[in-house]
């Protein structure tokens, strides 16, 4: 079925599966990444996030499904495909035995990049990539942070259309993830399309304008963070009371500023209620008064925005960082 | 009690402050990207093959000079293996049509340690497909062959300064070529040529062993009986019955005989031929099945 390539659309595609043996890694993913934009795709180990990366750049073929990038087939024109991708896979894929300009330099030549624009092209990655003091230093000696940056230099050389980034700061320091985030930010003020992996929640909600959320290889939910947490219900409304006897007088005195029932936090000791409410800034006064006039004791009132947690709890019954199957 | 409209949980705002020493913040603005149509298409053919597995080759031979212990330990073996076998054996064994035990036995220690170092091209794929560094080559618009060739290819010439270390060695415990240099050459270019088309086996088993310790294992445990069941050290006829077929038709035997003929000066017969055979069929067969590997080989 030949799709009308659209311009916008740096990657797209429809009902992409990939099986494994009885092992379906990939169900029926449907994508579409709009050019120049930064996307996350979330879920937890083994969901198929690395499979569909490696379907998408060409390492895999898919069982059905089709896809494109900037509107070229990935299964009948792998080869123009690849010209146009960068990917940064999950262990840094770089020559430990080489030093950073090498490993550029010869990355740029298989790109099939002219050799004098590969080195200017290569100086200026280094300097932003702040590996200019690294430079002549074989690789082998650089810390985990350095070499991923190098990794996501090398698949910058050719200056890709698309840039797929797979768990970009798993293993890293919090000081180097920081660092790559930063990194990755500016990416999007270059114009290059990114579609990154992760299965933090945390970094998907900084990073990507747009968060696919993945489980055992099906789009569960996507929208950009706000609206993944609007589809769980506003704000949350989290109370903890002194005594937990007195948790059913605090139920019924919460119920009225509520959306919908107020639940005892299942983790906790009893103490601490959670309810989902819409005007968070006028909730709290009222909240601590009913709870005083009910004689219940109040330790803490917070109210938060849900985070990706609560929708990955919402969506899928478990945690997003539960181990699952590992498959690759 | 706090009130926040915020996402405490992830709180990135408040760490930021802390990145300072991380990657330095960029002023200047960045180039924008090559817009989606104007992209040269990807080339192929022979000469890009060329080029592409040349790339692939200075990659490991590059790090040769900045690595000497590498080929320090490369060439241990070969070296220890002449000096035991000419030291220790050299008195006790004789074979048919050879006075000096040396003569014999230096071309099938030769032919075993050029044949050995086969075994690298396994160990080299093994490791690149463990760290990820074949995905990577897999995503770029590189020739899919280039790599592989360029491996062998790197693995060849490592092969040739392995040798004449060794050749030094041999020279100096009395071996010497009782032929013409043109025929000690040419012996020497079948073995290499032989064990290139080993390595395109050892390609196989690194691309389809998950580890580099497996690859270290199934790359090197066949070439023990590969190279002693032959003609390198004995001669077969002195092999019990059942098993001097065996090393009669043991291609390895047939390159080693015709390498010491070479050497020695003697009538080379059909030997040479056949060796070329053997090579130019493992090759092609063996690159084929490599190359086709490569092409949908994962990371397990």
């Amino acid at each position: 079925m030949p799709i009308e390539p659209n311009p916008d659309i740096a990657v797209e595609a429809h009902g992409l599966v990939k099986r494994f043996g009885n092992n379906l890694a990939v169900d029926g993913v449907n994508l579409e990444v709009p050019r120049g934009a930064i996307y996350g795709l979330l879920g937890p180990n083994g969901a198929g996030k690395t499979t569909t990366v490696r379907l998408l750049t060409t390492l895999l073929r898919p069982d059905a499904g089709t896809a494109t990038i900037d509107g070229i087939d990935i299964a009948r024109e792998p080869a123009r495909v690849r010209a146009r991708l960068g990917l940064t896979g999950q262990y840094a894929a770089v020559e430990e035995r080489l030093t950073a300009m090498e490993n550029l330099q010869m990355i740029g030549r298989l790109y099939r990049i002219d050799a004098g624009d590969v080195r200017t092209r290569a100086r200026e990655l280094l300097e932003r990539f702040d590996l200019v003091d690294a430079v002549d230093r074989v690789v082998k000696g650089y810390s985990g942070g350095m070499r991923r940056r190098l990794d996501i230099a090398m698949s910058l050389i050719a200056q890709p259309s698309v840039l797929f980034l797979d768990e970009p700061t798993t293993g890293l320091d919090p000081r180097s993830r920081l660092a790559m985030w930063e990194l990755i930010e500016e990416l999007e003020t270059d114009g290059t399309t990114v579609l990154l992996t992760t299965q933090y929640l945390d970094e998907a909600d900084r990073l990507a304008e747009r968060i696919v959320v993945i489980d055992t290889g099906r789009v569960i939910a996507q929208g950009s963070s706000d609206e993944l947490k609007d589809q769980i219900g506003g704000d949350r409304l989290s109370v903890t009371i002194a005594r937990a006897e007195n948790a059913g007088r605090a139920i019924d005195a919460l119920r009225p500023l509520c959306r919908s029932g107020v639940d005892v936090d299942p983790v906790g000791d009893g103490r601490h209620l959670t309810a989902s409410i819409s005007a968070g800034d006028r909730v709290v006064p009222s909240a601590i008064r009913a709870l005083d006039d009910a004689g219940v004791d109040v330790l803490d009132v917070e109210v938060r925005r849900p985070t990706l947690d609560d929708v990955f709890l919402t969506l899928t019954g478990k945690r997003a960082d539960d181990d699952g199957e590992e498959f690759a | 009690m706090s009130v926040d409209d915020e996402t405490p949980t992830l709180g990135h705002r408040a760490n930021t402050a802390a990145a300072t020493d991380g990657v330095r913040p960029r002023t200047e603005a960045a180039e924008p990207i090559a817009a989606a149509g104007d992209r040269p298409e990807p080339q192929t053919g022979p000469l890009w093959i060329v080029r592409d597995s040349w790339v692939e080759a200075t990659r490991h031979l590059r790090v040769v000079p900045r690595n000497p212990e590498l080929l320090i330990y490369a060439t241990i073996q070969p070296i220890m293996f002449v000096l035991l076998f000419v030291y220790v054996f050299g008195g006790a064994i004789e074979v048919p049509g050879f006075e000096n035990y040396d003569q014999f036995l230096i071309p099938g220690v030769f032919a075993q340690s050029i044949v050995f170092g086969s075994a690298f091209t396994s160990i080299g794929i093994a490791e690149d497909m463990q760290k990820g560094y074949i995905d990577r080559l897999r995503s770029l618009p590189m020739s899919r062959s280039a790599v592989l060739i360029g491996r062998t290819v790197s693995d060849l010439v490592r092969n040739v300064i392995t040798f004449l270390v060794m050749l030094v060695v041999a020279f100096a415990v009395g071996f010497r070529f009782e032929g013409t240099f043109a025929e000690a050459l040419a012996a020497t270019a079948l073995l290499l040529l032989f064990s290139y088309a080993l390595s395109w086996i050892q390609a196989l088993i690194g691309l389809s062993v998950g580890s580099v310790e497996a690859a270290n294992s199934a790359g090197f445990i066949w070439m023990f009986p590969f190279t002693f069941i032959s003609s390198a050290f004995v001669d077969p006829s002195q092999m019990p019955d059942w098993l001097e077929p065996i090393a009669r038709n043991n291609p390895f035997t047939v390159a080693t005989d015709a390498a010491r003929a070479l050497y020695n000066g003697l009538p080379v017969g059909t030997d040479a031929m056949v060796t070329l055979g053997w090579s130019i069929g493992i090759t092609s067969v063996f690159a084929a099945l490599s190359i086709r590997k490569f092409a949908s080989s994962t990371v397990a």
